[in-house]
């Protein structure tokens, strides 16, 4: 190997760098580093003006803060009810478990369209749920709250399962040592246990909440997709499409991407000085 | 009160693994108890017992006259540490020691000033002042055992349980924490167990030692009584290094292979027995009447003694007899020993 | 502990079971948090799966049939396996690639390929289809010189396949990167300094050493490419026949108020996500440690 190829990489005696590196840098950047650059080449292009009366314009307003409005209340009910989820999973013993650890992926392996009509016809008014809803006057599919069953939906199973292994490892003598230490279980559960999985539950949340913001598939058929009321950003994106207004789209796309990202970012930061201060958690 | 705590046949068993199979020890107030066994003997779940962590199906145990069977375990008020010390991460090492405190029914929890002062008066005792606003991953592994144990003293316990309390440590770190808690036991005088499987942590240590193997106690006493009257020969071999010969007892002499080689016996029954005998009671000799002979094969180093290897016509295995550092034959030399001291136990 | 004898891990190891009783929650708070659980499972996952094949059978056999063996679905299906049997294998080549270089080597910038690896999972699969029509559509950056050259991309399978790929990106590669890592490079070498040829150690060596989790990647990858609907709604056009997939198909169908053929089509993608689901458990079951390591994300 060469002097120059070597200082930026460890020597081994292993071969094929070249090749595996050169297939990996080649496909990455032609399948998706060069066509998201081309993203935000042409959202640039648009000019700072047309830039920001896409971006303020209402119903670009009104579909973001759906997106992330929505998006952010299904990843907390994910987190709620996640948490409880990897705990019972975890704690307890009970009939139907390993199915039910089994099932928690579904929205991983089914495809958002067909999610999205299931949900759609169960919670319609005449559903099997949106039936039992309809004598209270709630309605759930064709209205913004269709759009958070949809994305509660495709968010479960990311905090279930960054959640899972840090309880599974978590010492089974912090808990003795609080108990003999006087703690009520209550107090044990909250003060002790559940800390330690904070990190991971932020994690969850995250990955729940980025997958919602950007989710389309699952929510077009129970959202309704009335401008200003339940269209989210993604839809706008197509419609934008469908109206040969390319620049418009990659306006709104680029916004979508940019506030995910820092989101990312944010969240990595704050993992980090967590893992500062409590060691490895 | 005379018994801190009472051990009455406690019997527990895992699935089918009997781990105790009727212990009974009594804990003397302010004492300072090793339990020391082997892996698989049955101390840690001993320990968890006194602590209430583990239910003996059989037996009982009294902390001086309170059944414990009756008491929740904040009742108990058990002072643990674990032997990884489960300290509470994402809490400060305040937090940590101050947990007990907060822990209590308001009715009887110290106010917030008084918990403060309390935790900076348990550090100062364990010699780190000045460490509250820490935490447990910005601590050495001697300083974490520390705080766990300030931790648990924090709870005025009836009772110190310390399982492996140095398991955990490098040599060195444990050498200096032995002697730490040794001070601090005769300052604070909680009657304390600790578990171990190190017989030297054991005897240098406590006030007593009780020696588990697999699920009985084998013996309890003073670290010299049961290193000097081990009361088994499983007791005598895991205390130290001791030599094996098979000999009979003949009136008030031992014979191996019809050579006397211990005399001055007292009511021991004739017959085939076991004899033990430590390195250091070993001693070469010109002539005695009462010597065994053999042959130096290997010489080596042993910490500050130098120990040989001999070969007995009629052992398997070499003696090893520590030599006094004048004294020192050559390799393939003949030499005679004398037994200067040795246990004998009645063959099974 | 050297001296690990079978009664000491019995002794370890039971303590912890036991003591659990003492420790856990009370019987009340156990059967409320069950209950919770299977009640928002119920509402989220297991009616939605369960009224798939409620609607596709509510027409009875015949119309399910029907359904799906007209042309149009049956085109669907052929389209929806032939983009799954190009981008399946393609992301395997780069996905072992990437794992080679990743796991076996260390160089600068390796943090940031793996972000980048990733990045897919972070973008919204409309956009993943839009950055194609943005550089391949008629009025994108080479949409002049690809219609001079009558090659279409977009509203055609070529985009169909980029945009799969697109998201599909990450699957194997995030599968085989930590468990080719977990592995370390002592068996290569060890093949190496036998005399064995790079190839073959490749072959005889590393591939049999991560086969289930490069199984386990393709079949989420497959999952996803079957499945995919926002990045191929997106590019496809949706023509019948021609670039309709078997969710845009769907799709298709349920905006049409045909309901029951909708659930039909879509009952055999739920079929697909069931045998994923089974044979992603059995894996997980059954070569726990191989996967272990990057069920973790």
């Amino acid at each position: 190997m060469t002097a120059t190829l070597s200082r930026w990489r460890e020597p081994s005696i292993l071969p094929g760098f070249g090749l595996a590196l050169g297939i990996t840098v080649t496909a990455l950047s032609l399948i998706v580093l060069i066509p998201l650059a081309a993203l935000f080449i042409k959202a640039a292009s648009a000019g700072p003006a047309d830039i920001w009366a896409v971006a303020t314009s209402p119903r670009t307003l009104a579909a973001l803060k759906l997106s992330f409005f929505g998006a952010f209340f299904a990843a907390t009910v994910n987190a709620v009810f996640g948490l409880i989820l990897a705990w019972v999973l975890v704690r307890y013993d009970f009939p139907g478990k390993r199915l039910i650890d089994a099932a928690v992926d579904l929205p991983f392996a089914l495809p958002t369209a067909v999610a999205g009509i299931a949900l759609a016809a169960i919670y319609a008014p005449n559903g099997w749920v949106g039936g039992l809803l309809a004598p209270y006057n709630i309605k759930v599919a064709y209205t913004p709250l269709g759009v958070m069953v949809a994305l509660i939906f495709i968010g479960l199973p990311f905090v279930v399962r960054t959640i899972q292994p840090v309880l599974e490892e978590l010492p089974a003598d912090i808990e003795e040592a609080a108990a003999l230490l006087g703690a009520s279980r209550w107090r044990t559960v909250f003060t002790v246990l559940l800390p330690p999985v904070l990190p991971a539950l932020l994690t969850g949340f995250v990955l729940a909440f980025a997958r919602a913001v950007g989710e389309y598939g699952s929510v077009i058929f129970i959202a309704g997709n009335v401008p200003m009321v339940s269209e989210i950003a993604p839809l706008l994106i197509v419609i934008r499409l469908e109206q040969f207004d390319y620049a418009g789209a990659a306006v709104v796309a680029t916004i979508m991407l940019l506030l995910s990202f820092s989101l990312i970012l944010l969240v990595n930061l704050i993992q980090a000085s967590a893992r500062r201060r409590f060691g490895d958690v | 009160m005379s018994v801190a705590v009472t051990i009455e046949s406690v019997e527990k068993r895992f699935q089918n693994f009997p781990a105790l199979r009727g212990v009974s020890l009594d804990i003397q107030p302010g004492e300072l108890v090793a339990l020391l066994g082997p892996s698989g003997s049955g101390k840690t779940t001993l320990l968890r017992v006194i602590a209430g962590l583990e239910q003996a199906e059989r037996g009982r145990v009294l902390f001086g006259e309170a059944d414990t069977r009756a008491l929740s375990l904040r009742e108990r008020r058990i002072g643990f540490v674990f032997q990884h010390y489960a300290l509470f991460k994402t809490m400060s090492v305040a937090e940590n020691i101050a947990f007990g405190l907060k822990s209590r029914p308001r009715a009887e929890r110290p106010s917030p000033a008084e918990i403060k002062k309390r935790v900076s008066e348990l550090l100062e005792l364990i010699q780190l002042p000045g460490l509250e606003k820490r935490y447990p991953s910005q601590l050495s592994g001697g300083q974490r055992q520390r705080i766990a144990l300030a931790r648990a003293l924090a709870i005025e316990p009836r009772v110190l349980l310390l399982d492996e309390p140095f398991g955990a440590l490098d040599a060195k770190v444990r050498k200096d924490l032995r002697a730490w808690l040794r001070q601090l036991h005769q300052r604070t005088g909680h009657t304390t167990v600790f578990v171990t499987h190190d017989q030297e942590e054991a005897l240098e240590l406590a006030d007593r030692v009780a020696i588990l193997h697999d699920g009985r106690l084998e013996q309890v006493g003073s670290p010299d009584d049961v290193y000097d009257h081990p009361a088994t020969p499983f007791v005598c071999q895991f205390l130290g290094d001791a030599n094996h010969l098979p000999v009979k007892v003949v009136g008030s002499q031992a014979f191996f292979q019809d050579r006397p080689v211990l005399g001055g016996l007292r009511q021991n029954q004739g017959g085939p027995a076991s004899l033990y005998v430590r390195p250091q009671h070993l001693r070469i000799v010109d002539d005695a009447p009462l010597a065994l002979p053999g042959v130096v094969e290997h010489l080596r180093r042993n910490g500050p003694l130098r120990r040989a290897e001999v070969a007995v016509d009629g052992l398997p295995k070499r003696l090893d007899v520590d030599l006094a550092s004048q004294v020192a034959p050559a390799i393939g030399e003949r030499i005679r020993l004398r037994i200067t001291h040795g246990n004998l136990f009645a063959a099974a | 502990m050297s001296d690990a004898s079978l009664p000491y891990q019995i002794e370890d190891l039971a303590p912890a079971r036991a003591a659990r009783r003492i420790k856990g929650e009370s019987r009340i708070v156990q059967f409320a948090l069950v209950g919770v659980s299977l009640a928002f499972l119920c509402l989220f996952l297991f009616l939605p799966l369960i009224s798939v094949f409620v609607e596709a059978g509510a027409r009875g056999w015949q119309a399910y049939r029907e359904a799906i063996l007209e042309p149009d679905a049956l085109a669907a299906i052929r389209l929806t396996l032939l983009v799954a049997a190009i981008a399946v294998p393609f992301n395997v080549i780069v996905g072992l690639a990437a794992a080679w270089a990743i796991a076996k080597f260390e160089f600068r910038g390796k943090s940031l390929l793996i972000s980048f690896i990733d990045l897919p999972f972070s973008v919204s699969p409309v956009i993943s289809g839009l950055v194609f029509v943005l550089l391949f559509g008629a009025q994108g950056y080479f949409g002049p010189w690809l219609a001079a050259n009558d090659i279409k991309i977009i509203f055609a399978v070529p985009g169909i396949l980029l945009a799969t790929i697109f998201v599909t990106f990450p699957f194997v590669a995030r599968e085989l990167i930590p468990h080719m890592q977990s592995l370390g490079s002592a068996d290569e070498e060890t093949a190496l300094t036998l005399g064995a040829s790079p190839w073959r150690t490749f072959f005889t060596v590393t591939l049999p050493n991560v086969k289930w989790s490069l199984f386990y990647g393709v079949l989420l990858c497959n999952a996803r490419a079957m499945g995919e609907f926002g990045a191929v709604a997106v590019v496809s056009g949706k023509i019948r026949g021609l670039t309709n997939t078997m969710p845009l198909h769907v799709e298709i169908l349920y905006n049409e108020y045909m309901g029951a053929a909708a659930f039909a089509v879509a009952s055999l993608l739920a079929g697909l996500a069931l045998v994923t689901l089974v044979l992603k458990t059995v894996l997980e079951w059954r070569f726990a440690d191989a996967i272990a390591a990057s069920r973790r994300h």
